[in-house]
């Protein structure tokens, strides 16, 4: 089994930006390789521009956080302080990848370190940053152990450290990796975690660009994101707003699970439609299985079903659908699964993985899982699906301190709309249907 | 002023606050948990929340935390909207669905604030149907019980516990809904504070472990306001019983002084009142010539000149009720001659009045703090809990530029991480303060005078520079000189605990310079005892004084008030004293050496049982109130015996409707330095509406049974002539004055939480001004003017060792120790010897040394503190078993020993 | 409270690196508590004193962040620990089957641990290898597309 098949089953002659250099087939570039295959070029180009002016490149190009909120990574740089009141600020690689569903970060940590790297390097400069973390889900070994050569390389190179070739900006990089907790994702929870505290989020605002790692100045970005930070300054703004097929620039690394006949990952132009995905890409439903929704972008996306297949796979499109393109990698829901069950073991999840700061998403996501499960088991009642919605309501955006419940309600409010006959089959039945 | 709209309605509020807080001061019932007025907004409860619109014409709105909006000119919101109702209401449905519903055997059932808050927001079914989750319960010492199950999560202990009072032993384990708060294993619950917890839970995770002991509701307590009476800063405080016991002591809030904490000896502290020890009858020794009371009352009275010992642990009335007895020039402190002298010193600073004596509050926003000779946790509790907060204060305005509003914790803790103000800690040994403080010196107590008055040095050239100082002390005060010469408002903390006097003259020199400098400087002095002050302002000659004179003056009678005379010098001096009396009258609460020693003992009320007025280390006078009629009619007010003495004396009947009035106006007219005082509270014949203001809230059960086992008749209510507070649950229901409020409660609120309630904002002073007058120490003459004389520097003595006294929160105050639960925290006796000295003596840890101190020998296990210089070695203060120590104290090796 | 064990010189010099990095002593926590696990298998009461002790926090603060990630072990574990995917895409392709024959093969449940010592079995968000689904690691492993007659010889190489 390798990795190889996921972006050479794709023969066109589009640009993969991203993955032009990774294979799976031969051991990931080292740093006189990556050189060789123009590494470093961007970092070099970039040194030479204002810290300014790589921030007002990188929000021209519209690249959006690829870590699922979709925020103009540039604009989100721009808030940083850069008035020289604040010597100590941060960069953070967030590469806590733990969203269920979601495998992409791994993919370009073992298949090109180099290329975070850089991304980390140039955008660190971009807001005169000293210090940079990866916080690296712990899961991760070979990406692990792999960015630690890669950067004792970089170091050994001068990239890393003092006097970065010659120009005087020194950035030192440290690896962090977590001891799991899915809340380590959220950024200003991450904070935290790197203070060596608990990984509660903190409250927004201040945001981190003004109060972040130990209380400085701080930007957290997804991994797919700094590695889009090279390619960007090499090629320019518009040639990466050229990638993208739809309202979003670039090119995105989607993915397909589930019950399809090759599972995998794909960089493909930002907006591909879901049918592309899953029937080009992932060669359509394993056979004999019946396609009945999905999850566009991880676990704590709503679910879209037939009628969407045909919809454009960018953040706004997505959006109109009434689901979050996320982080871009699917969770297919076919006919043999039931979505009761499935949606239980989301909710097993996100109530598990709540810090237990805030009320509802303490108290209330448990109440949902203990609701579902008892579905599951054919002892629901009627007025249980009404009170599933309640929760679905009561755990929006801004009821609860930080995203996590709001997004643990998306597969449940789509499911409850999409699939409420399933859930009263269980509930007349006094059984699952699928059992 | 900015204009914002609730539902619809406009008003004026204050900037810079946040909308919870708002709604409060605007009498609307927004119910919060996790939101604290000391503590500031941190988001977690998710209870308060509102609904907000863009502008006028939005009608769609999103609903927001109140806790975490700051109020905007022309802000629109709803606290009535139906989705921020429901959002309420379902918010309790979450925390109540593990809740254990267990009010009925629930200590905290009826001053619960889960209680209130789930009646307010109408949550009354139980929808979630499945298993509750359940907790081991920890055992965490005598002042607190754990009852682990009836958490709700809004982290408000660990946000008192850790981040307010600096503990470390508590904290949030585990995530997801099996958050704990505990701590890491069962034990004692080390912070000096830990006893606000219960205050601070909004239900029965920590209750008061000693109320459980006796317990009782607290609408069916007897309550009054009254003053803490366990060292010299005067907390605030609400004492509560039934059935002849003191139940418990709560925080009573005072903007001034102590906000909404105090600590656990104060807390504690009260179960001296419930002392099996206590002195019920009036007892007459047997060789006495006449065998009743009255004849030998009669006998005394009759028998030529008194000598009488005041106490400051006693109130002004009674002080001055046996000054006027024994006649002005009779009456004497009842302390030490070195005490006297210290606090006469701190009067003459206070009448200078050239350096700003701040209050408690305000010591919570000095930028540069230095204490010199203090150890404050230990000396005046309140005061060191007071001085964490100024160390952020500093970062708290170094934070402006990032417009956080400091109300917003959450922000604000992230923001400044660690960032501290400077605090320097000058004292012989380590201090819990210690873990603050940006420079520390631990020296011999002349020492730390020196550096102080090298200090004042370099802030102002005109003051004299010790000589033969090391170069290292000389930066580091040319650098503390510096930092409080930038500060915006400079504190100087000293006070007598070293009894030092050249130490509070450095403080005073410091503050001086720095006054001449034009800064704001504040000097806080802390003081001995509840009553030093208000002793001292009498300005009456030392107990050595009184000794010299009964030597001398032909006394036959003694009149000792609340006092023990073996706490305060060496046995065989007090024993000569007292042998020079044939009549040795004592009135006190409790048994001890002096009590002994009586020949007439007459039972005098506690705090609790009777009216007083107490002036704090910053000479603010305040009135307690009496709780409850003691069942035991011998037990009556030491002013009301003995002003009853002087009008049986003088052939007067007393007018007993307002015998404590009058006294204190004859205070007032006779001494009047204490102008003012009667001030601090309304006197009794004070009113509303015709009505006096009720001890008992008005749910007050077992009126007609409670003594049903005594006789069936209901017996009429006892009669308070001294005060404008009832006995009974009948008067006036509405707001109280703010020194007469006996309890707090408000509709729907009744909790402490509905002090807010009473304070003219939230958060902010009371309704009518916090209480307490501040006296001046104008009137005062002193003889001896401020001295500026720098003590040499300490030197070791070759066969012995110079003693430093070393007050302990739990152990060092008389009455508190007899509380079984602070008696239990209680160190045992010690040296503190630096390891040199320790190897000299050739004793290790825990060896016991046996040394003689004045004329008594001690045996004394040894603690090793490095340290302390050589030379000198640390013994706790006026532990019970080791009091009769005459300080300042050398110890010498015994010659068991050598 | 002086702890009952002390750190070794090799954990203490880890320790150190971290402390290093970071501005705060107490700041290299989890680290730190990475570091001794990786040494004994888990972080006992007497471990956690002293690393806490090493760090100059009490061990309430220590145990407060050890206790809230998912990894940090604080009850004994057996020398190989299983950790078994249950998040979404695993659900998906079948992982309660796994589940089933583990709990028969080993006669443990999640948060078990067999009688021998030899296996601790710990259910485990997501893997991020949801293309190879089932997943599950055991130790530093990660086994992919695991089917029930995998298992058997995934087990065997580890004793």
């Amino acid at each position: 089994m390798t990795w190889k098949k996921y972006w050479t089953d794709t023969t066109d002659d589009m640009e993969r930006p991203l993955t032009e250099h990774i294979s799976f087939d031969r051991p990931c570039y080292n740093l006189r390789d990556y050189e060789m295959n123009g590494g470093y070029q961007a970092l070099r180009k970039a040194l030479t521009l204002s810290p300014e002016n790589i921030t007002n490149i990188v929000q021209a190009s519209d690249l959006k956080g690829r870590g699922g909120a979709g925020f103009n990574t540039g604009m989100k740089w721009s808030f940083v302080p850069m008035n020289g009141d604040y010597p100590v600020k941060y960069l953070i690689a967030n590469a806590d990848e733990m969203e269920p569903g979601t495998f992409k970060d791994r993919m370009l940590m073992e298949g090109n370190p180099h290329q975070l790297i850089e991304g980390m390097i140039i955008s660190a400069f971009a807001i005169q940053a000293n210090i940079s973390y990866i916080f690296l889900r712990w899961a991760y070994k070979k990406a692990g152990r792999l960015l630690k050569h890669a950067m004792d390389e970089a170091y050994a190179a001068g990239y890393l450290g003092k006097n970065i070739l010659g120009t005087g900006y020194n950035l030192e990089m440290y690896l962090h990796t977590g001891v799991g907790r899915y809340i380590c994702g959220e950024e200003t929870a991450l904070l935290n975690a790197l203070e060596g505290k608990r990984a509660t989020p903190r409250a927004k605002p201040p945001f981190p660009q003004v109060s972040g790692l130990f209380g400085k100045p701080t930007i957290v970005n997804n991994v797919e994101t700094l590695c889009n930070i090279p390619h960007i300054i090499n090629n320019g703004p518009e040639w990466f707003k050229s990638l993208g097929k739809g309202n979003d620039a670039g090119t995105k690394i989607y993915g397909v699970s589930g019950r399809v006949k090759k599972p995998g990952l794909w960089e493909l132009p930002m907006g591909v439609s879901m049918r592309e995905l899953i029937e080009d890409c992932a060669g359509g439903m394993a056979n004999g299985y019946g396609f009945r929704g999905a999850l566009p972008g991880g676990a704590s996306t709503d679910f879209l079903v037939k009628e969407h297949l045909d919809i454009s796979l960018d953040f706004k499109s997505v959006a109109v659908a009434g689901s979050r393109l996320g982080t871009g990698t699917m969770i297919i829901l076919d006919d043999h699964t039931c979505p009761v069950g499935f949606v239980h073991n989301l909710e097993h999840f996100f109530a598990q993985e709540s810090c237990g700061w805030c009320t509802p998403c303490r108290e209330g996501l448990p109440w949902t899982e203990k609701i579902l499960l008892s579905i599951e088991r054919g002892e629901g009642k009627p007025e249980d699906l009404n009170l599933l919605e309640t929760h679905t309501r009561f755990l929006g955006p801004g009821n609860t301190f930080c995203a996590l419940a709001p997004g643990a309600m998306e597969p449940l409010q789509s499911a409850l709309k999409y699939f409420r006959e399933d859930f009263e089959r269980h509930i007349d039945q006094k059984k699952c249907p699928w059992r | 002023m900015v204009r914002i709209y609730i539902d619809q309605k406009p008003y004026d509020v204050k900037p810079g606050k946040n909308l919870l807080e708002t709604c409060l001061t605007l009498g609307l019932d927004l119910p919060y948990f996790c939101w604290h007025p000391a503590m500031g907004s941190v988001g977690a409860c998710r209870q308060c929340a509102v609904k907000l619109f863009k502008d006028e014409n939005d009608k769609t709105g999103r609903l927001a935390m109140a806790c975490m909006e700051g109020v905007r000119d022309n802000m629109y919101l709803s606290v009535n909207d139906t989705a921020a109702h429901d959002f309420r209401s379902q918010n309790i449905e979450w925390l109540m669905s593990n809740h254990p519903h267990d009010c009925a055997v629930c200590d905290e059932g009826g001053s619960c604030h889960l209680q209130d808050m789930t009646v307010m927001t109408g949550h009354a079914y139980r929808r979630f149907r499945y298993p509750k989750r359940t907790y081991q319960n920890q055992y965490l010492g005598p002042f607190l019980h754990h009852e682990m199950n009836r958490c709700i999560q809004c982290y408000r202990c660990v946000r008192f516990y850790k981040d307010y009072a600096g503990g470390k032993d508590l904290d949030v384990f585990a995530a997801h809904n099996h958050v704990y708060f505990g701590r890491e294993k069962d034990g004692v619950l080390e912070n000096e504070f830990s006893g606000n917890l219960a205050e601070v839970c909004p239900t029965g995770v920590f209750t008061d472990k000693t109320l459980r002991e006796h317990y009782t509701r607290k609408w069916d307590m007897t309550m009054a306001p009254s003053i803490c009476q366990h060292c010299s800063l005067g907390c605030n405080i609400i004492a509560g019983e039934r059935y002849g016991a003191l139940r418990q002591i709560t925080n009573r809030f005072n903007g001034e002084v102590n906000g909404y904490f105090i600590c656990d000896r104060g807390r504690y502290g009260y179960e001296f009142v419930n002392d099996p020890d206590r002195v019920r009858q009036p007892f007459v020794r047997a060789e006495n010539e006449g065998n009743n009371l009255f004849e030998s009352l009669n006998a005394i009275f009759t028998e030529g000149p008194m000598i009488g010992i005041g106490s400051p642990r006693a109130s002004l009335e009674a002080n001055f009720a046996l000054r006027r007895l024994v006649g002005e020039a009779n009456f004497y402190q009842g302390i030490p001659e070195d005490e006297a002298r210290l606090l006469d010193k701190v009067l003459a600073i206070r009448k200078n009045g050239n350096v700003y004596s701040p209050s408690l509050k305000e010591t919570e926003y000095a930028d540069v703090v230095l204490v010199l000779g203090e150890d404050p946790t230990n000396s005046a509790p309140r005061l060191a809990l007071a001085l964490r907060q100024a160390v952020r204060t500093k970062p708290l305005e170094d934070m402006a530029p990032s417009n956080i509003p400091l109300w917003h914790d959450a922000a604000v803790r992230e923001l400044i991480q660690d960032d501290k103000g400077a605090l320097f800690m000058a004292y012989p040994v380590h201090t819990k303060l210690d873990e603050l403080a940006s420079g520390t010196l631990h020296a011999a107590p002349e020492d730390i005078a020196r550096f102080g008055f090298a200090i004042a040095h370099y802030i102002d050239g005109n003051e004299a520079l010790p000589e033969s100082m090391e170069p290292q002390a000389l930066e580091s005060a040319r650098r503390m000189a510096d930092l409080l010469q930038k500060a915006k408002r400079p504190l100087i903390v000293s006070g007598t605990s070293l009894l030092n006097e050249a130490i509070i003259q450095a403080a005073y020199r410091i503050g001086r310079a720095l006054e001449k400098d034009d800064r704001k400087a504040g000097l806080c002095l802390v003081i001995p005892e509840c009553n030093s002050a208000g002793l001292a302002m009498m300005q009456a000659p030392s107990l050595r004084q009184a000794m010299k004179a009964a030597e001398t003056g032909g006394f036959t009678t003694a009149i000792i008030l609340e006092n023990d005379l073996y706490r305060r010098g060496e046995r065989s001096g007090v024993d000569r004293f007292l042998n020079a009396f044939k009549n040795i009258m004592v009135l006190d609460h409790i048994q001890n050496d002096t009590t002994s020693k009586a020949t007439i003992l007459l039972p005098a009320a506690t705090f609790a049982e009777g009216e007083g007025t107490l002036v704090n280390n910053e000479l603010r006078a305040q009135r307690f109130f009496q709780v409850f009629m003691p069942k035991n009619e011998h037990i009556r007010e030491s002013w009301r015996w003995l002003d009853e003495f002087r009008q049986f004396r003088e052939g007067t009947m007393p007018d007993e409707l307002r015998e404590l009035d009058n006294l204190l106006e004859e205070l007032v007219a006779s001494m009047p330095q204490f102008k003012g005082v009667e001030a601090a509270a309304p006197l009794s014949d004070f009113r509303i509406n015709g009505q006096r203001i009720p001890r008992e809230p008005h749910r007050f059960s077992g009126r007609t049974a409670m003594l049903a086992n005594v006789a069936v008749s209901e017996p009429k209510p006892p009669e308070d002539t001294d005060s404008p507070l009832s006995f009974t649950m009948e008067g006036y229901r509405g707001m109280p004055p703010a020194p007469l409020t006996p309890f707090y409660w408000s509709p729907g609120w009744n909790s402490g939480q509905s002090v807010h309630k009473y304070q003219s904002e939230a958060g902010g002073a009371l309704r009518g001004g916090d209480p307490g007058v501040r006296l001046s120490a104008e009137a005062l003459h002193f003889a001896n003017g401020l001295s500026t004389h720098i003590p040499p520097a300490f030197e070791r003595q070759e066969n012995e060792m110079t003693l430093v006294p070393l007050p302990h929160i739990f152990g060092s105050d008389e009455l508190s120790v007899h509380s079984p639960s602070v008696e239990s925290r209680s160190p045992r006796p010690y040296i503190a010897l630096n390891g040199l000295d320790a190897a000299r003596l050739q004793v290790a840890e825990g060896d016991v040394l046996q040394m003689q101190i004045g004329g008594q020998v001690y045996d004394l296990p040894v603690i090793r503190k490095d340290e302390i210089p050589q030379g000198l070695a640390g013994l706790p203060y006026n532990l019970p078993a080791l009091s009769g120590i005459a300080w300042p104290a050398k110890g010498v090796l015994t010659k068991a020993m050598l | 409270m002086i702890a009952q064990d002390t750190l070794t010189t090799e954990e203490m010099a880890e320790i150190d690196h971290e402390i290093a990095l970071v501005p705060v002593r107490r700041a290299a926590a989890i680290e730190a508590l990475k570091i001794v696990q990786q040494h004994r298998g888990w972080i006992s009461d007497d471990s956690l004193q002293a690393i806490a002790d090493y760090l100059e926090i009490s061990p309430e603060e220590l145990d407060s962040v050890a206790t809230f990630y998912n990894l940090v072990f604080r009850r004994p574990v057996g020398r190989n620990i299983i950790l078994l995917c249950d998040s979404i895409s695993c659900y998906v392709m079948g992982y309660e089957k796994i589940y089933v024959q583990l709990r028969e093969r080993l006669g443990i449940g999640f948060g078990q641990t067999t009688a021998d010592g030899r296996f601790t079995l710990l259910p485990n968000a997501c893997l991020g290898t949801c293309d190879h689904a089932p997943a599950l690691m055991i130790n530093n492993e990660l086994f992919r597309n695991v089917t029930e007659h995998d298992l058997e010889e995934i087990l065997d190489r580890y004793h």
